[in-house]
């Protein structure tokens, strides 16, 4: 190695597609797995969390009017993106999550392996939670899934990447956009996400990436009145989860409660389900 | 123009025998409350004095919820075929004793004979026996290999259709393997506990199921119970947010099933006739005591004018009175308390400068009544365009475009239900995707079919009932 200066990345938010510092200034210190200096992350205000929401409704729109074959194979490009930058990943994962060079390359092989499945979601759902009712009267009734919305993503604070995307892509995979509040200890593979989602035709809002502090953001989420539904798989599970459970009541939030499942099993079909709404729609038959 | 009135045609009463006082039904026998409670149910439509019932406190829902956990084993670990045979015991039952219920259910509730017998009760036995068929089958439904009931199920259901209301809680509870503890509501408790002897003469093992009637109390007791698993509420959107603040870190699952303002849009090219029975039946069916009616009625501007004459014209039409008269269209209003709510949202339409236009007939002395009524001009922003009024109350206003129409009626923290009227298949399915309610009706409206889910986006709440969709809210999902 030569002596040059390595140059530092500046690690920003995600917000509407673009990467913004906070609006506050504010960032804070980011170790690595043995406690050396790692980066400054940027530290997520309330304004950033609002600007995120208003950001994702918008996405949200454009995101549920796009096929699902398309959803698909967006989410499929961000797969491809990944791969192309797995080394990152993995050197990001030994040096956050101290994981050694068999168990980084795993964690990555499966993390884009769980994109690849819920990009094979995304034109499938609908045929397995709708369909056709047959009605006991001379009408053609059927029930299709539709987005929720817009959701609130407490990220988990251990797994990193595989368990950042398990509560990602079955909002996304839907038709729904998220506001995502990233592991705080942990943040560095979520704003290497976030590079790779924005590289990836993932239309911008659809995904906003917060670093900051879920203890904080978490409560602006909860109680925002255009946010849809909660995931509070990072939360542990007490009096905290139970107040964002509760701020999450004020417009009837859909909310996944805290988790403690262990991210390498294949999901279920269940935190997608929690994300959609299903809609029935009656039409007489007759001449 | 020569008027042919319609002679009376009173259904019979004799048919049921309702009793002075019930106690609460609790591990398969009615039981005197501990409470020492009762409260009296009328008639709303003379204010006659049908009955007391026992009002569960604490140690009621206790006894309640204790009953049901000690059923549970068992029950939930019968083969789903056995399961399924008591349901479907259950729904021919209901069947059989159909007349029984519409004309108790006509009494206690207020709404027309002609709508319990004919809606509500075939429905109820339908969606019994429907969901008889899935108890054996459930690993085929799309919850995973093997899918397990949740436990104790508290379920509060609203007044408006008590024994429908209690078939959509119960018959999925009891398919999926959960045991149940049912609050039915205050002013309509006598069809609940009617059901409680269909389920004696079914054979249904004791503590299966547990009916325990009451008021405010005793359903914020069932919901708060430590030994409920899973609470299923329907009513109010404000109730329903503080029972989800109330289960906010418990283990309970929650689905709830709350208010709506869904909006009736009619198209220019809508078939004009059947939109007008259409408007009839999405606000005037059953008072307007419906969470999903169709209390906004949005029409294009260019038809606006003739689809209001006619409407009224149809309006005028509509039978109100007696409810047991075979030939009533609308019924009384269940209770003072909701006349009372009803008179003032109504107010607030005059207030805030809509045109009030109301039937011009008889009300019967006795008894609740309120006449179909419409208000034109009204707006977005007017108290009758935005909160639910749950009686025979029509807001209407206009719209130019589809996209308008949608921005209209998506406009609400409300999205139950919607309905479309127009002969252009491709603009029924445009608005059908744009509007953000769990049920559209397209050139119909308020049908209800076992097979198919019901249930809200928003704040109408989450959860659905029916359907596939519906079992998941009685199976643990995770």
């Amino acid at each position: 190695m030569t002596d040059r200066v390595e140059v530092r990345k500046t690690y920003k938010l995600f917000i509407n597609g673009a990467f913004v510092r906070s609006e506050s200034g504010r960032s804070y210190e980011v170790m690595d797995g043995d406690g050396a200096f790692l980066a400054n992350v940027a530290h997520a205000s309330r304004k950033d969390a609002r600007d995120a929401v208003v950001a994702a409704r918008a996405g949200q729109a454009a995101w549920a009017k796009a096929t699902a074959y398309n959803r698909g194979q967006v989410i499929f490009r961000v797969a491809e993106v990944m791969e192309s930058r797995r080394a990152q990943f993995e050197e990001e994962l030994r040096r956050t999550e101290k994981l050694s060079d068999k168990k980084a390359r795993k964690a990555v092989d499966e993390a884009i392996d769980r994109v690849v499945w819920y990009a094979g979601w995304t034109d499938k759902l609908a045929a397995l939670v709708g369909g056709n009712n047959p009605v006991a009267a001379p009408f053609f009734n059927f029930s299709v899934p539709e987005p929720t919305g817009v959701i609130a993503v407490m990220a988990p604070q251990d797994d990193s990447l595989l368990g950042l995307l398990s509560v990602i892509l079955p909002a996304i995979a839907t038709g729904n956009s998220v506001v995502v509040v990233s592991s705080f200890h942990r943040p560095i593979p979520s704003v290497t996400l976030s590079e790779v989602l924005a590289t990836s035709d993932v239309p911008a809002g659809v995904v906003n990436i917060l670093t900051g502090d879920f203890s904080e953001i978490g409560t602006w989420l909860a109680e925002h009145m255009d946010v849809d539904g909660i995931d509070l798989a990072g939360v542990p599970a007490g009096d905290f989860a139970t107040k964002l459970e509760a701020l999450a009541a004020s417009n009837l939030k859909r909310v996944i409660r805290p988790s403690t499942q262990d991210w390498s099993d294949t999901p279920s079909t269940y935190r997608m389900r929690q994300w959609i709404e299903i809609k029935t729609v009656w039409h007489p038959i007759g001449a | 123009m020569t008027e042919f009135d319609y002679a009376p045609a009173p259904e019979s009463r004799a048919v049921v025998d309702i009793k002075p006082s019930y106690g609460l039904f609790i591990d398969g026998e009615f039981v005197d409350p501990i409470s020492d409670d009762y409260l009296p149910t009328f008639n709303p439509a003379n204010e006659e004095h049908l009955a007391y019932f026992a009002v569960g406190g604490e140690a009621d829902v206790d006894a309640a919820v204790r009953a049901a956990r000690r059923a549970f084993p068992k029950w939930s670990k019968m083969s789903g075929a056995e399961r399924g045979k008591y349901l479907f015991r259950i729904a021919r039952i209901l069947q059989e004793r159909a007349r029984e219920f519409a004309v108790l259910e006509t009494l206690d509730n207020g709404k027309p004979i002609k709508e319990s017998r004919d809606i509500d009760i075939p429905l109820v036995a339908a969606h019994f026996f429907y969901h008889a068929g899935w108890a054996d089958k459930l690993e085929f439904a799309g919850y995973g290999k093997n899918p397990k009931p949740i436990g104790v199920a508290g379920q509060v259901i609203p007044w408006n259709f008590p024994m429908l209301m209690l078939a959509w809680k119960v018959a999925p509870a009891l398919a999926c393997g959960n045991t149940v503890v049912l609050k039915p509501a205050e002013t309509t408790p006598l069809t609940a506990l009617l059901f409680a002897e269909v389920c004696q003469q079914a054979g249904l093992p004791k503590g299966v199921v547990n009916i325990v009637t009451g008021a405010g109390a005793t359903g914020a007791s069932l919901v708060a119970h430590a030994g409920v698993d899973k609470v299923a509420f329907t009513g109010s959107t404000a109730v329903g947010k503080s029972i989800a603040q109330a289960v906010a870190g418990t283990k309970k699952r929650l689905t709830l099933e709350l208010g709506g303002k869904g909006a009736n849009i009619i198209f220019e090219d809508a078939p004009i006739d059947q939109a007008i029975e259409g408007i009839i039946n999405g606000i005037f069916f059953n008072q307007g005591h419906v969470c999903c009616a169709g209390s906004r009625l949005l029409i294009q501007e260019s038809v606006a004018d003739e689809v209001i004459e006619r409407l009224k014209h149809r309006m005028q039409t509509l039978r109100v009175g007696d409810p047991m008269d075979k030939n009533t269209d609308v019924g009384a209003i269940n209770s003072l308390a909701q006349l009372q709510r009803i008179t003032e949202l109504a107010a607030s339409g005059d207030e805030e400068g809509a045109e009030r236009w109301s039937v011009d007939c008889a009300l019967p002395e006795r008894g609740f009544w309120y006449r179909p009524t419409l208000f034109l001009n009204s707006t977005d922003a007017h108290r009758i365009a935005r909160e639910e009024i749950f009686g025979p109350v029509l807001a209407v206003q206009t719209f130019r475009t589809p996209s308008e129409a949608l921005d209209k009626a998506n406009n609400s923290p409300y999205g139950l239900s919607a309905g479309v009227w127009s002969e252009k298949g491709s603009r029924i399915h445009l608005m059908a995707e744009g509007l953000r309610a769990g049920v559209v009706w397209a050139n119909t409206f308020n049908r209800f079919d076992p097979t198919s889910p019901f249930g809200g986006y928003k704040e109408s709440g989450y959860g659905r009932e029916g359907g596939v969709a519906g079992l998941a809210s009685y199976l643990v999902q995770e």
